[in-house]
């Protein structure tokens, strides 16, 4: 899917210094964060820490009260939103969404040549195969997410980023989501997402950025994950055991209560 | 015997060249709304279609008060009018659905005052309070087709960015799509369409035409084309069946076209059963923000 990706020493997108808000005071504060070609980032915080609005920076959707961002030229971005943002109820099939993405290439309702070949590949290739004509209402959580995936993949992007990819889903489909953005990252893909989910997913990525309105911490998880940088982050004391290499997030009044 | 006359009966509306041109007309002005009425309900913007055809009824009546052509002063107020809605709301100096009513009511207001006051303004905008079978002139047939293929070539040449400005205006736009762009060439295309049928379909009642034919289509479909080619084809069915009973019962064409949609969406809501019905909750509601504007929830 990937092609002619900007040079990987050059960032595909860099925040300077930015300061966003939107009616009140600011959610994000003197940001300096750079995507790269092939980085595979998590985003952590707890909620209203503006992980959301950080992707919607790098995305281009939000317009910063100061400081710039910086895009490489001709860079595709791919989004997937979160799933409880999506209207359920609108009257449209899995392959309706897939292609709404190939609005450049083909703006008219029917198909153009080899295009619905195209969709049906995509989705088998993400493991929902055969599932074009459905209302994306009758898919399960984690068929809903990979359709998402499947729509921003169709416009063949430099760059994924994903807001809450594992939110509202069971343990089964957060692995499989998670390998499935690994193989992708894996073919070339950079990849960001935001995630709350600090041991289902922000410990199993090679690189996480802890943002609590300003960056608190950036690095391995083995480099992030301590409770310095987690208390700053989050506000609360909280230990980290090592679970077989991997780091492991305890909230320290909640053990210390059942101890 | 009576076979033979009740059929001359029937078919007696088909002898009269006024009133097949006044069905034509029916026809395709009901198809336009209907085509447009996907867009409305789905990006809920039902109180905005109905704001705009009453504000462009105080355009008519401007228009007619200064001798100014009928359809570009309308055509300009309308436009206008669509345009401070979206300002204000844009400012947020107050809500789209109270921006509509001020805006929308004031101009409507400030018709009915300029038909009252002057008999000119009486004369010529009087049919298109509630429409009319009589006020069909062939130019008006023109009109309309005109504005019909000008649609369907917006709607047919950008169905796919329209389709995602509607389902999720957000990734929409950062996805290339030029959703000022599009949502301008709606716009231009729902005041179009009001100005041309107003006569037929009455300003009062126009904003029905813009609405029930999609909700009826979303009853019977899951998915976004065959939702699009329904809500016409119904559009379409109840303007042409509106317009043959209006003559017959010698009642204004707006209400009989508009009774005969609601008489089928009742007919289909009640068929439809629980599945069908649940269908119903993704309309009308404001899903993504304000009222035809591309909102950005604050979410952080």
């Amino acid at each position: 899917m990937i092609d002619t990706l900007p040079a990987p020493s050059r960032p595909l997108v860099s925040l300077e210094g930015i300061t966003v808000g939107y009616d009140g005071p600011a959610v994000l504060e003197h940001i300096h964060f750079s995507l790269n070609s092939g980085d595979f980032v998590g985003i952590v915080g707890p909620s209203g820490a503006g992980k959301t609005t950080m992707l919607r920076a790098l995305l281009g959707s939000v317009t910063p009260r100061s400081g710039a961002v910086r895009r490489a030229d001709d860079l595709r971005v791919g989004y997937v939103p979160q799933l409880e943002t999506v209207n359920w109820n609108f009257p449209v099939t899995v392959s309706e969404v897939v292609l709404m993405s190939r609005h450049r290439i083909h703006r008219m309702p029917w198909r153009a040549k080899g295009e619905q070949q195209l969709v049906d590949d995509l989705l088998e290739k993400l493991g929902v195969g055969g599932l074009g004509k459905r209302h994306i209402r009758a898919l399960s959580g984690g068929q809903q997410q990979r359709v998402f995936l499947a729509r921003a993949l169709m416009g063949d992007p430099h760059l994924l980023l994903l807001d809450e990819p594992t939110s509202g889903v069971d343990v089964r489909t957060r692995h499989e989501v998670l390998h499935l953005l690994s193989d992708l990252n894996m073919g070339g893909l950079a990849v960001a997402l935001t995630t709350h989910d600090l041991n289902g997913i922000a410990a199993h990525l090679p690189k996480l950025v802890c943002v609590n309105t300003r960056i608190t911490g950036e690095g391995t998880p083995t480099e992030v994950l301590t409770p310095l940088v987690l208390e700053q982050t989050y506000g609360a004391p909280m230990d980290v055991l090592d679970h077989m290499g991997v780091p492991m997030v305890v909230d320290r009044m909640a053990r210390l209560r059942s101890a | 015997m009576n076979h033979m006359m009740l059929a001359t009966a029937l078919s007696e509306p088909f002898r009269q060249p006024f009133v097949v041109r006044a069905m034509l007309v029916a026809v395709i002005a009901g198809a336009l709304c209907g085509l447009l009425s996907v867009y409305i309900t789905l990006r809920g913007m039902s109180y905005l279609g109905h704001g705009l055809s009453h504000s462009i009824f105080g355009g008519a009546a401007v228009s007619a008060a200064i001798g100014f052509n009928f359809f570009i002063g309308a055509g300009v107020w309308g436009l206008a009018t669509g345009l401070a809605i979206g300002r204000v709301t844009k400012r947020r100096i107050i809500g789209s659905d109270a921006a509509i009513g001020v805006i929308t009511t004031a101009s409507f207001a400030l018709g009915l005052v300029l038909k009252a006051l002057f008999r000119r303004v009486n004369r010529s905008i009087d049919a298109t309070l509630f429409g009319s079978i009589l006020g069909v002139s062939r130019n008006d047939v023109f009109l309309v087709l005109g504005v019909a293929a000008l649609t369907t070539v917006f709607v047919v040449s950008n169905y796919r960015p329209l389709l995602f400005l509607t389902f999720d205006p957000e990734v929409a736009e950062v996805s290339g799509v030029r959703n000022g762009l599009m949502d301008a060439g709606l716009m231009l295309t729902m005041s179009f369409a009001v100005l041309a049928t107003m006569k037929v379909l009455g300003v009062t009642l126009i904003a029905a035409t813009l609405v029930t034919p999609s909700v009826i289509s979303r009853l019977l479909t899951n998915s976004f084309a065959p939702m699009l080619v329904l809500s016409t084809a119904i559009g379409a069915v109840g303007g042409g069946l509106g317009m043959y009973l209006s003559y017959f019962w010698d009642t204004p064409s707006g209400p009989t076209i508009v009774l005969v949609e609601s008489a089928v969406f009742l007919a289909v809501f009640l068929g439809a059963g629980a599945r069908g019905r649940r269908r119903l909750k993704g309309l009308a509601t404001d899903h993504h923000g304000a009222q035809g504007t591309v909102g950005l929830a604050p979410a952080v």
